[in-house]
C-alpha cells in the first residue's frame, strides 16, 4: 500500500488495514464534495462576475434544491456512522476485544513507559515478573492485551504503525489491544502533552516471530532470577 | 395586527455638539462604537503577539535545535544561547492557543463586531446598557495584561497547553510551572466576566432596542449570528469559569477536584472543559458566517439565498453543540459506547454546517459579483471552511481518530476553520465596516495584495500539516527530529516553517494598510458598498447615538437587486415606492 | 448626565421586544448564565460523589442539618419579606418598602451570619476542604475519620459560592435601602427593587437545591 502523495505509517496492526481503508473511504467522499463545491465556487465567481449591463437575478431560493441537499447530506454522514461503529467497537469496546493472547502492564510516568511482563507464568504478581523500559517486546499474531496505567499525568500510549492511541490516565486502568501482523521495531509515542519531557517520552516496539519471543521471555526471567540471587 | 404610526416626533438630537472631554469619549467611553474599536485595536494586538508566538515555534519544528536569530533577548532561563528549552516551548503552545482563542479571535468576533454593529444594524442608539459595555472592555483588558504578564514571573507562564489538562495544569510538580498556571486561570475567570457582560448586553439590546418594522426575519444575519453567539457565550462560558475556580482550588488551597488521589478526577476537567469548548468552537465561527453571508450578498448584489435555513441553520448548531462535546476525548479513556455516542450527534452536526456552504454557493449562482477585498476574503472564507469541515469528518470518524487525534492533523483542521474560517472572516469584517468605523476607505491595492499573499501561505504552511498529522506527527511536540518515523517528514516541517514566516511577514501588509488608511485614506462615503442595511443609513462614521432620525425598517436585509429598485440595492429603510399595490402595513416584530 | 437623556431612544414604546424593560430582561438573561454556572458545580458534586461515594458520610454525621435547616428558613422568610417590599411599592406604600427591604438586609445577613458559625464549628471539627487538613470527626464524638477530603472540597465550594452570591445580594440589598430612604423609588418606577427581587429569589431557589443535596441526600 505504497502511496507517495498519502505519508500513512506502515501498517501492522490487524485492525489497521480496516482503519486505513475507512480512510480512504472518508477521502473519497470528502474529496468528492471538496471538488463539487469548490469548482462550482471558482465556476460561479466566473460566470457571474459583474458585467456591463447584467443585472443579478433576484431569488431568494429554491426550497426543494435545500431539501435536496439537506438530505444528501443526512445520508453520507448517517452512512459514514453505520461504517464506523463496528470497526469503533471492534477496537475500543472491552467486551468485544479477542480472546487470549499476551497480557501486559504498562504504566506511564513522566517520562518513560514501563513495561511489565507476567513471565514465564503468564500470571502477573508473581515472582518471575520483569520489567522493561521504553521497550515493549511482542509477539507477531498474537493479541496483545494491555491495562494502562499513569503514575503522574496524563499520557497518551501511541502506536502509530499499528494505528492505535489510548490515553493513560492516573487513577484508571484502561484496557486496550492489538495484534502485530509483521515482525520488525516500530514506534511507541506520547501523543498528550505531559510536561518538559514529553517530546522525548519515545520507546521501541520490538515485535518477534512467536518462536523468538517465547525464547526472549525465557532469557529474561532467567536474568531476572539471577538478579534475584545475586 | 396593528399598524405602526411613524414616529413624527422623532427629531434630530442635538447630536452634533459632543461635548464630553476626551477621556469619557475615548478612553471611558460608553459608546458602543468606540468600545468596539478598542475591542478591535486590543485584539489586534493580541493577534500579533498570537502570531509572533507562533512564528518562534515554527523555528524550532524547522530546524530543531539551531539557535533562534536573535534569540538571545528571551534570556537563559527560555533560550540558553538562544535555543529554546521544551518549558519555554511548552508555553509558547499554550499561550499561542490561549491568546488566539480568547483574546484575539473571540473578542475580533464578538467584542469587535457584536459592539459595533448590533446597534447599529438594528437601528439603536446604543447598546441596552452602555456602562455595563465600557465595564465589559475594561475587564478584558487587565485579563489580557495578566496573561501577558505571566512570561515574566519565575517558572515561565502557563505550560499544559491551551485545554490545560489537569493533573499537568494542576500541580506545579509535574509542569514545572507554578504561578504562570494560577495566572492563567485567573485571567480567564476575568475574562469570563468580560464577556458574560457583553453577552447581557448582546441579548438585550437585540431583543428590547430593534428599530420599528425591524422583525426577527429582517435582522441582517450577522445580528443573527452575533445573537446565537451570545447566548452560547452566556451559557457555556460559566461552565468554564466553575471549572477554572476548581482547578485553580487544586492548584492552590490542596484540594483534589482533578487528582486522582483521594478519588478526584482528572476525566472531570476535560468533561468540563469540552462541555464549555465545543459550543466555545462555535462561538468563533458564527459571528464569522454571519459577515460572510452580509458580505456575499452585497458582493454579489444577489439576495441570500436562504435565508431561513441560514437562520435555522445556526439555530441548529446552537442546539447540537451542547451534545457533541465528548468528540474531543474519544481517546480519553471515556467509555467507548458515550465515543459512538458522541460520534453520530457529531456527524449530525455537520449536517448544518454543510447546509450553510451550499447556500452560500446558491447565493453567489446567478449573481453579478464585485471582487472588492471584503468579498475576496469572504469567498476565501468560503473555500476554506469547506476544507475544514470535511477534515472534521475525518477525526469525527472514531476508528479514523484513533491515529489522528492529537496530531498535526487536529492542528490542521482547527487552522481552517479558525485561520481560514473566522480569520478571512475577520480580515472581509475589518475592511467591508472598516469605512464606517473609521470614515476612510482602505486601501485596496494593498488589501489584495495582502488578500492573495495571505490565501497562499496560509494555505502552504496548513495544508501540509494534513499530512505531517497523517504521519503521525503528534501535536504540542518540541523536537519531531527525536521520533524515527517522523524522520523522513522533516523537510515538510522545514517547508511549512519557512511558509509560515512568509504568511507572518504578510500580515505586515495588513497592519500598514490599517494604520495608513485610518490617517490617509479616501474620505468614505454613507454607504461605500451600495449596501441595504440600516449601519449605511447613518454617516460615516456615526455620531454619538447613531442616527439623526430613528430608521423605519420595510424590507428584509437582502432585497439586492430587486425590481422594486432601479438601482441594484434597496436599503431597509426607504420608504416602498409609490405603487399602484396598497401600501404594506408594518406589523410590530415579534408577533 | 444630560447627554444619556438626550439619547434615549425616540421611540420608547415597548416596540419590537418582548415588552419587558431592558433591566428586567438583562437581569433574567444574566440569571440563565448564573443557572449554568450552578449546574456546572452541581454536576461536577454529583459525578465526583457517584465515582466515591465512600468519600462522602451519611448525612447529619458531619454537617449539622438542623441548624442549616433552620437558616434555609431564615433564607425562605427573606424571599418572604422580599416579594413583600415588593407588593409595597407596588401600592405606594413608601414605609412599607423600607421596612421590608431592611427585613430581607437583616436576614439576608443573619443567614451569613449562620453561615458563618457553621463553618468555624466544622473547620475545628477537622471539615476542610484541604486534602492534606481534612480529618473530619464528625458531630457524633469518636475519634474515626468520616469520609474524604472531596467532601470538605465540594462542601466548602457548593456552599461557598452560594455564600458569596448571598453577599453579593447583600450589599446590592443595603444598597437598595439606601435609595429606598432616598425616595428613589416610586409606584411608576420601581424596576430597581423588581430586579433586586428576582437576584434574591433565584438565591434562596438555588440554596434549596444545594440544602437538599448537599445536606440531606
Ligand atoms: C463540520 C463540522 C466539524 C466537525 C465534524 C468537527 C469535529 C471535530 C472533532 C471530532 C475534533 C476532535 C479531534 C481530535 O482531537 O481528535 C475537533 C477538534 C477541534 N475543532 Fe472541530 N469540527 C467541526 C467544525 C469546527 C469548527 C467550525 C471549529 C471552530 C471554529 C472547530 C474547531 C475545533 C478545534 C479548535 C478543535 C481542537 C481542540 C483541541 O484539541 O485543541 N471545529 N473537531
Ligand atoms: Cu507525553
Ligand atoms: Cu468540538
Amino acid at each position: 500500500m505504497e502511496r507517495w502523495w498519502m505519508p500513512l505509517p506502515e501498517d501492522v496492526s490487524t485492525f489497521g488495514p480496516r482503519i486505513d481503508s475507512l480512510f480512504f473511504t472518508i477521502l473519497w467522499i470528502t474529496g468528492i464534495v471538496f471538488v463539487l463545491v469548490e469548482v462550482l465556487l471558482v465556476y460561479y465567481i466566473v460566470k457571474y462576475r459583474a458585467r456591463e449591463g447584467r443585472r443579478a437575478i433576484f431569488s431568494h431560493g429554491n426550497t426543494r434544491l435545500e431539501i435536496i441537499w439537506t438530505t444528501a447530506t443526512f445520508a453520507i454522514v448517517f452512512f459514514l456512522g453505520l461504517a464506523s461503529q463496528p470497526l469503533w467497537y471492534a477496537v475500543k469496546e472491552p467486551a468485544r476485544f479477542p480472546r487470549g493472547g499476551l497480557e501486559l502492564n504498562v504504566t506511564a510516568k513522566q517520562f518513560e513507559w514501563h513495561v511489565t511482563y507476567p513471565g514465564l507464568d503468564g500470571r502477573f504478581g508473581t515472582a518471575d515478573d520483569f520489567e522493561k523500559r521504553n521497550e515493549l517486546d511482542i509477539p507477531v499474531g498474537v493479541p496483545v492485551h494491555i491495562t494502562l496505567r499513569a503514575e503522574d499525568v496524563i499520557h497518551s500510549f501511541f502506536l502509530p504503525q499499528f494505528r492505535l492511541k489510548q490515553d493513560a490516565v492516573p487513577g484508571m486502568e484502561i484496557p486496550a489491544w492489538f495484534q502485530a501482523t509483521k515482525t520488525g521495531e516500530f514506534v511507541l509515542g506520547c501523543a498528550e502533552l505531559c510536561g518538559l519531557g514529553h517530546y522525548r517520552m519515545r520507546g521501541r516496539v520490538i515485535v518477534q516471530s512467536q518462536e523468538d519471543f517465547q525464547r526472549w521471555v525465557q532469557q529474561q526471567t532467567q536474568v531476572r532470577t539471577a538478579d534475584a540471587a545475586r | 395586527m396593528s399598524t405602526i404610526a411613524l414616529p413624527h416626533e422623532a427629531q434630530a438630537h442635538a447630536l452634533h455638539h459632543d461635548d464630553r472631554s476626551f477621556v469619557r469619549k475615548y478612553i471611558f467611553s460608553t459608546d458602543h462604537k468606540i468600545i468596539g474599536i478598542q475591542f478591535l485595536f486590543m485584539s489586534l494586538f493580541f493577534l500579533l503577539v498570537g502570531g509572533l508566538l507562533a512564528m518562534t515555534m515554527r523555528w524550532q519544528l524547522g530546524w530543531p535545535g539551531r539557535p533562534i536569530p536573535g534569540g538571545a533577548i528571551l534570556g537563559d532561563a527560555k533560550a540558553p544561547g538562544g535555543v529554546m528549552l521544551p518549558e519555554f516551548y511548552n508555553a509558547l503552545v499554550t499561550m499561542h492557543g490561549t491568546f488566539m482563542i480568547f483574546f484575539a479571535i473571540m473578542p475580533l468576533l464578538v467584542g469587535v463586531f457584536a459592539n459595533y454593529l448590533i446597534p447599529l444594524q438594528i437601528g439603536a442608539p446604543d447598546m441596552a446598557f452602555p456602562r455595563l459595555n465600557m465595564a465589559s472592555f475594561w475587564t478584558a483588558v487587565p485579563a489580557g495584561l495578566m496573561m501577558l504578564a505571566s512570561f515574566l514571573v519565575a517558572g515561565g507562564s502557563a505550560g499544559a497547553g491551551w485545554t490545560s489538562y489537569a493533573p499537568l495544569s494542576a500541580v506545579p510538580e509535574y509542569s514545572g510551572v507554578h504561578t504562570g498556571q494560577q495566572l492563567w486561570c485567573l485571567s480567564l475567570i476575568i475574562l469570563g466576566f468580560s464577556s458574560l457582560m457583553g453577552a447581557v448586553n448582546y441579548i438585550t439590546t437585540v431583543i428590547n432596542m430593534r428599530a420599528p418594522g425591524m422583525t426577527w426575519f429582517r435582522l441582517p444575519l450577522p445580528v443573527w449570528a452575533l445573537f446565537i453567539t451570545a447566548i452560547l457565550i452566556l451559557l457555556a462560558i460559566p461552565i468554564l469559569t466553575g471549572a477554572l475556580i476548581l482547578l485553580y482550588f487544586d492548584q492552590t488551597i490542596g484540594t483534589t477536584f482533578f487528582l486522582p488521589a483521594n478519588g478526584g478526577q482528572p476525566l472531570l476537567w476535560q468533561h468540563m472543559f469540552w462541555f464549555f469548548g465545543h459550543p466555545e468552537v462555535y462561538i468563533l465561527i458564527l459571528p464569522a458566517m454571519g459577515f460572510v453571508s452580509e458580505i456575499l450578498a452585497n458582493g454579489a448584489r444577489k439576495p441570500i439565498f436562504g435565508y431561513p435555513a441560514m437562520v435555522g441553520a445556526m439555530i441548529a448548531i446552537a442546539f447540537l453543540g451542547w451534545i457533541v462535546w465528548g468528540h474531543h476525548m474519544f481517546m480519553s479513556g471515556m467509555n467507548p459506547v458515550l465515543g459512538g455516542y458522541f460520534m453520530v450527534s457529531t456527524l449530525v452536526i455537520a449536517v448544518p454546517s454543510a447546509i450553510k456552504t451550499f447556500n452560500w454557493l446558491g447565493t453567489l449562482w446567478g449573481g453579478s459579483i464585485r471582487f472588492h477585498v471584503p468579498m475576496l476574503n469572504a469567498l476565501a472564507f468560503v473555500s476554506m471552511f469547506v476544507i475544514g469541515g470535511l477534515s472534521g469528518m475525518f477525526v469525527a470518524a472514531t476508528p479514523v481518530d484513533i491515529p489522528l487525534h492529537d496530531t498535526y492533523f487536529v492542528v490542521a483542521h482547527i487552522h481552517y476553520v479558525l485561520f481560514g474560517g473566522s480569520l478571512f472572516g475577520i480580515f472581509a469584517a475589518i475592511t467591508y465596516w472598516f469605512p464606517k468605523m473609521f470614515g476612510r476607505m482602505m486601501n485596496e491595492t494593498l488589501g489584495k495584495i495582502h488578500f492573495f499573499l495571505t490565501f497562499i501561505f496560509f494555505n502552504l504552511t496548513f495544508f501540509p500539516m494534513h499530512l505531517l498529522g497523517i504521519a503521525g506527527m503528534m501535536r504540542r511536540l518540541y523536537d519531531p527530529t527525536q521520533y524515527p518515523h517522523l524522520q523522513p517528514v522533516q523537510p515538510m516541517n522545514e517547508f511549512v516553517s519557512v511558509n509560515a514566516f512568509l504568511l507572518g511577514a504578510t500580515q505586515l501588509i495588513f497592519v500598514f494598510n490599517f494604520l495608513w488608511s485610518l490617517f490617509k485614506g479616501r474620505k468614505a462615503e454613507t454607504n461605500p458598498w451600495h449596501a441595504n442595511t440600516l449601519e449605511w443609513a447613518a454617516p460615516s462614521p456615526p455620531p454619538h447615538g447613531n442616527f439623526e432620525v430613528t430608521p423605519i425598517v420595510y424590507r428584509g436585509p437582502y432585497e439586492y437587486s430587486s425590481p422594486d429598485s432601479p438601482v441594484d440595492y434597496l436599503p431597509q429603510d426607504r420608504p416602498p415606492l409609490e405603487r399602484p399595490s396598497p401600501a404594506p402595513t408594518l406589523a410590530p416584530a415579534g408577533n | 448626565m444630560s447627554q444619556a437623556a438626550a439619547l434615549t431612544y425616540p421611540d420608547r414604546r415597548p416596540m419590537p421586544g418582548m415588552g419587558v424593560y431592558n433591566m428586567k430582561l438583562g437581569m433574567w438573561v444574566f440569571l440563565l448564565s448564573e443557572v449554568m454556572f450552578f449546574s456546572g458545580l452541581i454536576g461536577s458534586y454529583v459525578i465526583l460523589r457517584f465515582a466515591h461515594p465512600t468519600a462522602y458520610p451519611p448525612p447529619g454525621t458531619v454537617l449539622n442539618v438542623p441548624l442549616t435547616a433552620f437558616n434555609t428558613f431564615v433564607l425562605i422568610c427573606s424571599s418572604v419579606s422580599m416579594v413583600k417590599a415588593f407588593a409595597a411599592i407596588e401600592a405606594g406604600d413608601q414605609k412599607g418598602l423600607r421596612t421590608f427591604l431592611l427585613a430581607t438586609t437583616a436576614l439576608g445577613i443573619l443567614f451569613l451570619s449562620i453561615q458563618g458559625v457553621e463553618y468555624t464549628k466544622l473547620a475545628s471539627e477537622g471539615m476542610l476542604p484541604m486534602a492534606s487538613l481534612y480529618h473530619a470527626v464528625g458531630r457524633h464524638g469518636g475519634t474515626a475519620v468520616l469520609g474524604g477530603p472531596l467532601y470538605g472540597a465540594t462542601f466548602y465550594t457548593l456552599t461557598g459560592f452560594h455564600g458569596a452570591h448571598v453577599t453579593i445580594g447583600v450589599l446590592c440589598l443595603i444598597f437598595t435601602s439606601i435609595r429606598a430612604f432616598r425616595g428613589r423609588y416610586t409606584q411608576e418606577n420601581h424596576g430597581g427593587i423588581e430586579i433586586m427581587g428576582l437576584y434574591w429569589h433565584f438565591v434562596d431557589l438555588v440554596w434549596i437545591i444545594l440544602f437538599t443535596i448537599v445536606y440531606l441526600i
